[in-house]
């Protein structure tokens, strides 16, 4: 819809952005353990990639995981967790913590929340920048402005003043991309970017979103519960039920009538329950879930 | 045993009393997790022990003068030492418990139902009424509450009666405070609703709906508040305008002993330490009941 | 700037002006209120005491024509909302009577004593802030681990001890038996000549002067009793300092921070500190007006001849005029703390400013 597919070829002969193998994510609680992630494996290149579920199927978690970030009592395992060439597993939390925001980055959910409420938006935009790079304060601040401009702030100078509380929904969102983008990493995990926007603000975002993730070269894990959004978005797309990839296919096959016959049941099931104003249906399917596919 | 325990644990109560049971039941064994909290508990029933049987536990007559055993050190006869009166120290401790549980229960039994009633009032009228009697609780939490009691005590005359009725003019604000904010949360639940649609008049969904709700937060706030009370009336006791001599109170007599503190360190140090302990005693046992009772 | 851009800053400029504006005057209101209602209680307990004002005056044996002039004189056949009327004036022209024990005017008496609670005070909340508040984030961070164990044991124990009896303690082990700290009093008695009050605030008058030896020998005398008070100050503030902070600690802006790459130094004492200091500015004015009540059985102790030993020594000498002249001080500083702290709040937390 936005861009066209860039060719799969040149995405999978270069070394790839991120390989992930058989990743588990586990929190001990005092009534047993909880999976919530439970052996996930794909790898990333210079693509876009989405991962859909509904709320619990770990697609979050997955997330916070490539990042290091989920917190006790919850623990991360894997076969293979590999950033360019770089083993994650053994890597210690000081290393971790420096290619965050660097070379892998996350754009959250809600701007309200996920900006920090008593600190002006340019100097947490600034402070990004400074984690990673030996710069001083004013080149910082002339590099925030040119990334509020590359999100498409009309007046950064004056919005670089700005508290959180004071920008809308949609502005609040592109200063967070602006934020998550200045250390030019290699890869951007965008987690619900726009479910907590106005709808009419939604496709804005993205499309900046896209247009930076192109234009760069980065690779685009897009976790979302918007089926539709997904398959129009990514490249690529995986589907996660409880924890588990039920299946990876190509974005474009989501649509294709034909090809229905080899989707896994949850994945039609997901698609089944979408209204469609084309084909009107009397009743919208419930969701089918069955233990089995989790075994 | 297992009748009993089945009794109460039972997901399908017989009747009301059952199931009324069986909740406190089911809080009893979550504050028993609860270490700190127990001994909380154990130091309070203890207090409450030694106050009902102090002439038994005391081996002297609080009162008793004896001018030749004087400022005695702690020995196997006098556990505590005496004052500069001869006066057993260990004995007037004993004796001395009865005296802040009175203290206690009178503020409580002055301060609770006061400010019950206000708070739930403001709570559940709202409106003006609200707005003026919020100011006045506001008034009374503006000021420092020991001062405004040592106001009150120089106005009245010292003693114990009137160290009360000081302590209780300054403490009851929070209780309003804790009382509406309670009545608020209730006052917009479906069931009262339907009270006031059967027509009940606005005292009944009061006293009858509202108060009995607002009870455990208030129980909780008490029971946290109880050290604050006995440390106030021992500063009173302490300042001289508290009960008065020859009452074994232990604020009072922490003053006794501080001539003395550096020769004969035990006059004032055992007093103190009686103090801290039914504080502590008070203050563990209401956070454990909070947690407990007070889950929001 | 474009004669649009122009109008509209100073259209955000006039907002806020009016929003402040609007704010001042509530809070003024509140003030107002709430000092009327202290004048009130001030007085009412004034007219309850049992003592007749006149006979104080006149003597028991006057014949009752000149009791009865001296009563018109002291205003007390008026009404009583009138002799509320001019007692309210009185207060606010600074006149709140005449000490019977010193034979003063009770507003000289308390600008002469209020500097050393002042000192004491101060310099006990400094001790609660600058350890109460690092302690407080450590017990929020470490949860369960021994900085929250240290502070919950401080928090029981800074509730549960009586100040007074600390203050004995205090002195008896660090006083008498080691002799780290000087004795009751603000100054040695050797020392007491060389200081001229200027400020009243011993510390700065010595250093000021150039007399040191007096400075640490006044030093030495305020470490004890602003260490008790600071340690019911750290109690109360750390206690405090570790909720706000367990509750910043959860916010998304907290992950933000981390996806950023900041190093969790930034994240809890940068970002989520910088956010709890908003409410913690209204607990530690709090506790300052608390310790400011808890330096009246201190300074008993201490023999510090500051507020609370005034206000005390006059009620054990029935001076009323000196007590409720001590108690509306007192109450006055609450309030304006209270409001100082809420402008303090409103300007940090740029939501509110």
């Amino acid at each position: 819809m936005m861009h066209p597919t860039p060719p799969l070829s040149s995405a999978m002969t270069e070394q790839p952005l991120l390989e992930l193998d058989n990743l588990r994510v586990n929190f001990h609680t005092p009534t047993g353990i909880v999976r919530a992630v439970r052996g996930l494996s794909f790898t990333l290149g210079r693509e876009r990639l989405g991962i859909v579920g509904e709320s619990g199927s770990g697609k979050s978690m997955t997330g916070r995981a490539i990042l290091d970030l989920i917190p006790p009592p919850g623990e991360v395992l894997a076969d293979r967790m590999v950033y360019r060439g770089q083993d994650l597993l053994t890597m210690d939390r000081r290393s971790r913590r420096k290619l965050r925001g660097r070379h892998i980055s996350m754009v959250m959910q809600d701007p309200k929340f996920s900006l920090n409420p008593v600190q002006t938006v340019g100097s947490q935009i600034a402070e990004a920048y400074r984690v990673h790079h030996k710069a001083s304060a004013r080149e910082a601040k002339e590099r925030s402005l040119g990334m509020l401009e590359a999100v498409q702030i009309r007046e950064p100078a004056r919005v670089y003043d700005l508290y959180p509380h004071e920008v809308s929904g949609g502005m609040g969102q592109r200063v967070m991309i602006a934020m998550m983008l200045i250390a030019e990493p290699d890869i951007l995990i965008a987690d619900e970017p726009t479910s907590a926007l106005d709808v009419t603000v939604q496709l804005q975002v993205l499309k900046i979103l896209d247009d930076l993730v192109t234009s760069r070269g980065m690779g685009l894990i897009f976790i979302s519960h918007d089926l539709h959004l997904v398959q129009s978005f990514c490249d690529r797309v995986i589907v996660m039920y409880g924890g588990k990839a039920m299946e990876t296919l190509p974005a474009a096959e989501l649509a294709d009538e034909s090809a229905r016959a080899r989707r896994h049941p949850y994945t039609l099931g997901l698609l089944g329950c979408l209204p469609d104003l084309d084909h009107p249906k009397a009743k919208l399917a419930t969701l089918e879930r069955d233990p089995a596919w989790l075994a | 045993m297992t009748t009993w325990t089945e009794y109460l644990t039972t997901d399908s109560p017989q009747s009301r009393r059952q199931a009324r049971l069986g909740q406190l039941y089911r809080q009893w064994l979550a504050f028993r997790r609860n270490r700190l909290a127990v001994i909380g508990l154990g130091i309070v029933v203890a207090l409450l022990l030694v106050a009902a049987f102090a002439p038994l536990i005391a081996p002297f007559d609080p009162l008793a003068q004896n001018l030749d055993r004087r400022l005695m050190p702690p020995s196997a006869v006098n556990w505590f030492g005496t004052d500069s009166l001869g006066r057993d120290i260990f004995s007037r401790i004993v004796h001395g418990a009865r005296v802040t549980l009175v203290i206690v229960i009178m503020v409580v039994i002055m301060v609770g139902p006061v400010g019950l009633l206000i708070g739930a009032t403001s709570g559940y009228l709202g409106g003006w009424v609200d707005r003026a009697l919020m100011r006045v609780t506001d008034i009374f939490l503006a000021f420092p509450r020991l001062v405004l009691a040592l106001a009150f005590v120089a106005a009245l005359g010292p003693g114990l009666e009137n160290a009360v009725i000081a302590i209780a003019i300054t403490a009851w604000p929070p209780y309003a405070r804790v009382a509406r904010a309670e009545t608020l949360i209730i006052r917009q639940q479906d069931y009262i609703a339907a009270v006031r649609l059967q027509g009940a008049s606005q005292w009944r969904i009061v006293w009858k709906h509202v108060v009995p709700l607002c009870l455990p937060s208030l129980i909780v706030r008490t029971t946290l508040d109880m050290a604050g009370i006995i440390l106030t009336a021992a500063g009173l006791g302490f300042l001289g305008l508290g009960a008065q001599p020859p009452i074994p109170e232990w604020g009072a007599m922490i003053s006794a002993g501080r001539e003395q503190i550096f020769d004969q360190w035990w006059v004032a140090t055992f007093p103190g330490v009686a103090i801290c302990i039914v504080a502590l005693g008070f203050n563990l046992l209401g956070d454990g009941l909070r947690d407990v009772m007070d889950a929001r | 700037m474009t004669v649009a851009e122009t109008s509209r800053r100073s259209g955000a400029f006039r907002d806020r002006a009016s929003r402040w504006g609007g704010l001042i005057g509530r809070e003024l209101s509140t003030v107002a209120i709430t000092m009327f209602g202290l004048l009130l209680i001030t007085f009412l307990i004034a007219r309850v005491v049992p003592i007749d004002p006149v006979l104080a005056v006149v003597g028991d044996n006057a014949r009752p024509d000149v009791y009865d002039a001296a009563r018109a004189e002291l205003g007390l056949d008026k009404p009583l909302w009138q002799q509320f009327a001019i007692y309210v004036g009185k207060v606010f022209t600074g006149d709140l009577g005449t000490s019977v024990l010193t034979a003063q005017k009770v507003t000289d008496d308390i600008k002469r004593v209020f500097p050393a609670t002042l000192e004491l005070a101060t310099l006990g909340t400094l001790i609660g802030v600058v350890l109460g508040v690092p302690l407080g984030v450590l017990a929020a961070v470490y949860q369960g681990r021994w900085p929250d164990q240290l502070a919950r044991i401080l928090g029981l124990f800074g509730y549960s001890i009586p100040v007074f009896w600390l203050g004995l303690m205090g002195l008896l082990l660090f006083y008498a038996k080691l002799g780290w700290v000087g004795g009751p009093g603000r100054i040695g008695v050797a020392w007491q000549d060389f200081v001229t009050p200027v400020t009243g605030v011993i510390l700065l008058d010595a250093a000021m002067q150039g007399e040191w030896d007096a400075f640490w020998d006044a030093f030495s005398h305020l470490v004890l009793p602003s260490a008790v008070l600071g340690l019911f100050s750290l109690a109360y503030i750390s206690r405090m300092a570790r909720s706000f902070m367990i509750a910043e600690l959860q916010q998304q802006y907290v992950i933000a921070a981390r996806v950023k790459g900041m190093s969790e130094f930034r994240v809890i004492w940068r970002h989520a500190l910088r956010n709890a200091l908003v409410p913690l500015i209204t607990v530690v004015a709090l506790s300052y007006a608390q310790l400011l009540e808890g330096s009246v059985l201190t300074e008993t102790i201490f023999a510090w001849p500051g507020l609370g030993r005034y206000i005390t020594n006059s009620l054990l000498n029935a001076d009323m005029n000196a007590v409720l002249g001590g108690t509306l001080v007192v109450g006055a500083v609450f309030i304006g703390v209270n409001l100082f702290s809420d402008i303090l709040g409103r300007l940090v937390d740029p939501r509110t400013r």
